[in-house]
């Protein structure tokens, strides 16, 4: 079976060069019957790939463990989805993975195009299958997962793999990593467009029309794949953190700061005419990031907590990156006739400003966490000396970038296309400012001093007062025409223009988060030694140990204790922190106790066994307002899936190509 | 114009004071890479900066007083005590034998004395043919980071 497998990567890998070549010769030579033999080639790749992938991960679920890969990750006792997830669990099989969805991508792609874009369609296939090609060969020739044991010349097996790590089995597992790997890959269809688009010097934003909802999608899939990593990182750790700026955590971040200011600056192009060399630029960036992620979490040229074991794929990265941006600078630097912007920028206070600065930022972020992330690379090849900088590089620039990115948030949806005036700005945003400002003077007045918190708390309420009143206004006017309730008026105005309200909806989602994030600046940790029958305290609550118990079973060696927390000695809850050490794999793992509140988390650690074998180590945290995170998340998640339903009211922008002339109101076409 | 010069200016702004508290950030929290045999040769001058030193915990060398822990590190049979006094939970992959990095400064008692300490994640192990498990040679580990 598994020279099945290898085959199947290897005719995948010949039929994706074939299908590139084709589709680039059947397009310069003009030939229909080529560049369609080319696209059948990439169907038949993902053929050829979903094949390898089933192979694989039969080999995980049966235990066959004369391959290598199998022997790893997969072993006898784990219950059946986690051989399943073992699948990615390692450098090969996620490869595979990569590899499977880009090849389900471009199938898709392709037979929802088939009669559609034929002009572009060639190059978009030929973007596609290099890609393709570069991870095809990844796994034929640097990490194949169909790799067997072999003694001197012949193949053996072991008799129980190893497994996956414990830390690695929980439930997010199962989807976490084809999330994010679904929005890395995704970005490759609408930079594929925006590139056939700019060969084929197409005219207009045809390549952001088709895209559009493929780049909303798959920014939901990042941003979920994010999320889920960081509440996993919370629930399973041990000390209650979401975020620590690790390299592969800012590889994971860096194509979404890009592809958010994408989906902003697209709406520009769109209603304006304006930033398209820009969006050309956001999309590739997005793109390339998000192969230069998957290049830095499995080259190892910067240490990493969770970094696949290193293997010789750099090079091939390293190219192929090489190539793919001095190919796409040079097209855009060709090509820079086609997107001259139709107007020009009129005033510093006005909405075409507040998205300019939004992007400014968001790239400026984007940039200052490359930065930190390569020092030691970069740091290295300058002065020879390794420098390295730590999380509280990150969080002094990205703060204040987060906060400046609320208050934009906040000011956008307010403030007039073209220009605004003083008297206009002075109504738009009394009310809110006020309401900010009550909320902060309130905190103050309760005793709260830390200056990012407040100005968070009332940057928050800003632009919750931006986004209520936003709905209310609209949703009013409609109640009063149709005569219908303010609910009901609500869901019509939704639905009128759902890209709109479906986009506040998804900022409502990040204001939650950022309240989420600002409890961190009031944080409590503790760590104490106590025995049976004592007590600790943290914050207002008193913890009782009632009992340590010390036991095991086939898979692990376990200890546990059983804390009373009370209140004010009244009982809050009970929690039954665990440490654990599976035997198998000789790994520790900590089920920490979590009561989860709205307004904070009670989290306690079973951390270590005191000297004498009698106390029990307990790091008890209190977190603040973390939950609200994990809401920001739905939130942002319903939002993304109102932007996606098609609006009731199509909006129509008239633009004119004469630069300084402009129709400034939307036409309304009813359907 | 009048237009450029007001973008131009509001452009700069934000990219000087992101500017400013990066340098800040990048100066305050720097540290630098060392191996054991670098450290030996360090003249007083660089011993005053944060240091980053990875190596091995010497099997056995773990004391664990309440929240302090002290260990061992050692690389290319080169030794170094380090005491860990920070705030976060030790990780779950920090016991005998595990590869540490540990950041902080090195005072006059010679000791290491970290204010972060974190350890290789399991998945580094890789699989030899024939089953056995070897982890990664302690020569290459001074190429990482």
């Amino acid at each position: 079976m598994e020279n099945l497998g290898a085959l199947s990567i290897l005719l995948a890998l010949c039929l994706a060069t074939y299908s590139f070549i084709a589709s680039l010769t059947g397009a310069w030579k003009k030939n229909a019957f080529l560049v369609r033999s080319a696209e059948r080639a990439a169907l038949v790749v993902w053929g050829l790939v979903a094949l390898a992938s089933g192979i694989l991960v039969n080999a995980m679920v049966t235990g066959d463990f004369r391959l290598v890969y199998a022997a790893q990750y997969s072993n006898l006792a784990m219950p059946w989805y986690y051989k399943f997830a073992a699948w990615w669990g390692g450098q090969a099989g996620s490869l595979l993975l990569w590899n499977f969805i880009l090849a389900s991508y471009a199938a898709v792609v392709l037979l929802l195009n088939r009669n559609k874009h034929r002009q572009i369609m060639p190059y978009v296939t030929a973007i596609l299958m290099s890609t393709q090609i570069l991870f095809l060969v990844l796994i034929c020739f640097a990490a194949n997962p169909f790799e067997v044991l072999t003694v001197g010349r012949g193949i053996t097996a072991v008799p129980d793999g190893k497994g996956l790590n414990p830390l690695l089995q929980y439930w997010t597992m199962l989807i976490h990593p084809p999330i994010l790997y679904m929005g890395y890959v995704g970005f490759v269809v609408p930079f594929a467009f925006a590139l056939a688009s700019l060969i084929t010097k197409q005219p207009g934003d045809n390549w952001i029309h088709t895209t559009r909802r493929w780049a909303l999608v798959t920014w939901l899939f990042q941003t979920a794949g994010v999320t889920l990593g960081a509440g996993w990182s919370y629930s399973v750790l041990g000390w209650g953190g979401y975020w620590i700026w690790d390299p592969v955590e800012n590889a994971s971040f860096l194509p979404w700061l890009t592809s958010t200011a994408f989906l902003h600056s697209v709406m520009m192009q769109e209603k304006k005419g304006m930033m398209k060399v820009w969006n050309i630029v956001l999309v590739s960036a997005t793109f390339f990031l998000s192969i230069f992620g998957t290049f830095l979490t499995r080259s190892g040229i910067v240490s990493s907590v969770h970094a696949f074991a290193q293997s010789p794929v750099g090079p091939y990265f390293l190219t192929y990156l090489a190539l793919g941006i001095v190919i796409t600078t040079w097209l855009i630097l060709d090509r820079l006739e086609f997107l001259k912007s139709e107007v020009p920028l009129e005033s510093v206070v006005s909405r075409e400003s507040s998205f300019l600065f939004n992007n400014l930022i968001l790239l400026a972020s984007c940039f200052a966490i490359l930065w930190g992330t390569l020092f030691p690379v970069i740091s290295e090849a300058v002065t020879g000396e390794k420098i390295s900088v730590s999380a509280p590089f990150f969080n002094r620039v990205n703060i204040p970038i987060g906060l400046f990115l609320m208050f934009l948030t906040g000011v956008g949806p307010l403030i007039a296309w073209r220009r605004s005036t003083w008297d206009s700005l002075k109504r738009a945003f009394m009310f809110p400012a006020l309401g900010g400002l009550i909320v902060a003077a309130g905190l103050m007045a309760a005793g709260m001093r830390h200056p990012y918190a407040l100005i968070s708390f009332a940057l928050c309420m800003f632009v919750t007062l931006t986004i209520s009143s936003e709905f209310y206004k609209g949703s009013r006017s409609i109640a009063a025409k149709d005569g219908i309730g303010f609910l009901p008026a609500m869901v019509e105005l939704t639905h009128r223009n759902t890209r709109r309200y479906g986009g506040y909806l998804i900022h409502m989602g990040v204001v939650i988060c950022v309240v989420g994030f600002s409890g961190a600046a009031f944080n409590l940790n503790m760590t104490s030694e106590i025995g049976e029958g004592q007590t600790m305290n943290i914050g207002r609550y008193q913890l009782a140990m009632k009992n340590i118990t010390f036991g095991e079973n086939d898979n692990y060696v376990f200890r546990r204790a059983l804390i009373e927390a009370t209140v004010d000695g009244k009982q809050y809850g009970l929690l039954e922190p665990e440490g654990r050490v599976f035997k198998k794999q000789n790994e520790p793992y900590h089920e920490v106790a979590i009561i989860r509140r709205l307004n904070e988390d009670l989290y306690l650690n079973f951390a270590n066994v005191s000297a004498d074998g009698k106390k029990a180590v307990i790091q008890a945290y209190v977190f603040p307002l973390v939950t609200w995170i994990w809401i920001g998340f739905w939130v942002m998640l319903a939002g993304t899936i109102v932007c996606l339903i098609p609006s009731k009211v199509r909006l129509e922008y008239a633009r004119t190509q004469v630069v300084g002339v402009v129709e400034r109101n939307a036409v309304q076409v009813e359907k | 114009m009048n237009n450029y010069i007001k973008f131009g200016s509001l452009v700069a702004i934000v990219i000087g004071s992101l500017t400013w508290l990066a340098v800040g950030g990048i100066q305050e929290t720097q540290s630098y890479f060392k191996t054991l045999e670098e450290v030996e040769k360090m003249d007083a001058k660089m011993k005053t900066k944060r240091l980053r030193i990875g190596g091995f915990i010497q099997p056995g060398s773990i004391e664990r007083n309440g929240a302090e822990v002290k260990f061992t590190i050692t690389q290319n049979e080169r030794k170094l005590n380090v005491l860990y006094n920070g705030s976060d939970a030790l990780p779950d992959t920090f016991k005998d034998g595990a590869e540490a990095l540990a950041e902080g400064k090195l005072e006059n008692d010679g000791v290491l004395h970290a204010s972060t300490l974190s350890a290789k994640c399991a998945s580094k192990y890789e699989v030899k043919p024939g089953g056995n498990y070897q982890r990664i040679d302690p020569k290459k580990l001074e190429n990482k980071s």
